[in-house]
């Protein structure tokens, strides 16, 4: 297990190497996720406004 | 300036000034790739000599690395298909470094040597397992010899 | 629209109808990336032998050469989809571009981080300014440049109009970055991997590194229509179908917030 942690001696370029491949595609495939709900969450309020505003003044028919 | 456009300005600024980073890196890199590097046999026929420092490219002839005892100095020739060069250099060199490996050392002439101030190993594409690489190497010597074996050699 | 284009192609680049598309297949790409990933990743780190050159270090290639080849790959779906939405005006085309430009840019720094990590032990240098690395880091810069312009723009449409031409003219890049290690010299070496001929790596190593290969191009289906249905929700919210998913979420939300607040209680009584 140390043989492979070592990585023959390289071990200070190849797991960083690694540990960048998985952290900037975990941060790349959560990002939409966030905006996602953070959007839909404005949208709601929007939505719920809109529909107070129609209450107080109803359109004519 | 209202902070919209503000806000647009800049980032249209940061993208041109990105732009022209890039384009800028371009000619840069065209112009030094027309010469990132010089053979031993280019040099030797005058085409360095409108640099002060530029990059010696060629392979470690094998059995030509000299390593000072008590310093960090080396000294080694490189050559290509046609032609030589003896470098010096005081430096770490990287892993790579060995007989018959291909080397782009930069520096300047001296005279008639290249002194160096970085030695950088080229490695080519191939991958393998050190096993099937002696394997291959064993199987080259055996048809080369059968080959020599095989020539009507004049007496 | 054209004859030639089947009436299923037509339907699915309507917003509502993609967005269920590829909410539907986002999982099964991730789950396809990430099982793939991973068979990839042990047959590289474990079983994959020693190189007899460069010992274990040259185990980042498993990561970087796939990096590569999908900043590549990724530049030219970005370039086609742009130059179909600036010809046919179709706004999934668009969609689809200006969302792949953040995960090409990712895929690209990726592979300069990894390739320079890659470099010191075995070159001896972190960087150097020949044609392949100069022509990637330019890539990255043509990535972030059509990013940037995407957003600085107020009329998202304009925005990503200058975009799509800023992708389209930079594909000359892409070839340029392929092909710098054939057309100058440089300390980048020639390709490995070859389409037409052997390849120059012995197969242990080489089934890890296509499988990996396989296992990013899943992973930017996923990305990419996660991004895609984020996208099209906040371009087309004033439309009904975007309300009605809202509203869903809504009560999703406040469900299973009502569900938590109610567990809540309990735990306190």
């Amino acid at each position: 297990m140390s043989a492979f942690l070592a990585m023959g001696g390289y071990a200070m370029y190849v797991w960083p190497a690694y540990a960048v491949f998985f952290i900037v595609l975990i941060a790349d495939y959560l990002n939409p996720s966030l905006r996602r709900r953070r959007n839909l969450r404005e949208l709601r309020s929007r939505m719920a406004r809109q529909a107070a505003r129609q209450q107080r003044n109803p359109t004519p028919p | 300036m209202n902070p919209t456009r503000k806000r647009r300005l800049t980032i249209v600024l940061l993208i041109v000034a990105a732009a022209a980073v890039a384009v800028g890196l371009i000619v840069f890199a065209l112009q030094q790739n027309m010469n990132y590097l010089f053979t031993p046999s280019q040099v030797q026929t005058g085409q360095a000599n409108g640099y002060k420092t530029f990059r010696l490219g060629g392979m470690v002839k094998a059995g030509s690395i000299q390593r000072s005892n008590d310093s960090l100095k080396v000294t080694f020739t490189v050559v290509d298909a046609s032609g030589s060069m003896p470098v010096e250099y005081n430096g770490i060199l990287p892993d790579l470094f060995r007989d018959n490996q291909s080397v782009i050392a930069t520096g300047h002439m001296d005279n008639a040597r290249f002194m160096a101030t970085e030695v950088l190993a080229k490695h080519d594409e191939t991958y393998m397992p050190k096993e099937l690489k002696d394997a291959m190497a064993k199987a080259h010597e055996g048809k080369h010899v059968n080959e020599e074996a095989g020539q009507d050699k004049p007496q | 629209m054209a004859n030639w284009i089947p009436l299923w192609v037509h339907k699915l680049s309507s917003p509502p109808n993609f967005y269920r598309f590829a909410g539907v297949v986002r999982p099964w790409a991730l789950a396809l990336a990430l099982i793939t990933g991973a068979v990839a990743l042990y047959g590289g780190l474990v079983l994959a032998p020693a190189d007899y050159q460069q010992g274990d270090a040259y185990r980042i290639i498993f990561i970087h050469v796939p990096s590569a080849w999908m900043s590549l790959f990724i530049y030219g779906v970005m370039a086609v989809a742009s130059f179909i939405s600036l010809v046919w005006r179709i706004k999934l085309a668009e969609v689809v571009a200006m969302e792949s430009a953040p995960i090409g840019a990712a895929f690209t720094f990726i592979t300069l981080v990894t390739g320079s990590l890659w470099g010191k032990p075995m070159w001896g240098t972190w960087w150097t300014w020949d044609a392949r690395l100069t022509s990637e880091l330019v890539l990255l810069f043509l990535y972030l440049g059509v990013i940037g312009l995407y957003h600085s723009f107020e009329d998202r449409r304009q925005g990503a109009r200058a975009a799509a031409f800023l992708a389209i003219i930079g594909i000359i890049n892409v070839p340029i970055v392929h092909f710098s290690v054939n057309w100058w010299n440089t300390l980048h070496q020639g390709s490995t991997v070859r389409i037409l001929g052997p390849s120059k790596i012995s197969g242990d190593m080489l089934w890890p590194l296509l499988t990996m290969m396989a296992a990013t191009k899943f992973y930017y289906i996923a990305s990419l229509f996660g991004r895609v249905r984020t996208d099209l929700l906040s371009m087309e919210s004033g439309k009904d179908w975007v309300k009605q998913i809202a509203d869903a979420y809504g009560s999703a939300s406040a469900a299973s917030a009502g569900r938590a607040g109610a567990a809540e209680k309990e735990s306190k009584a």
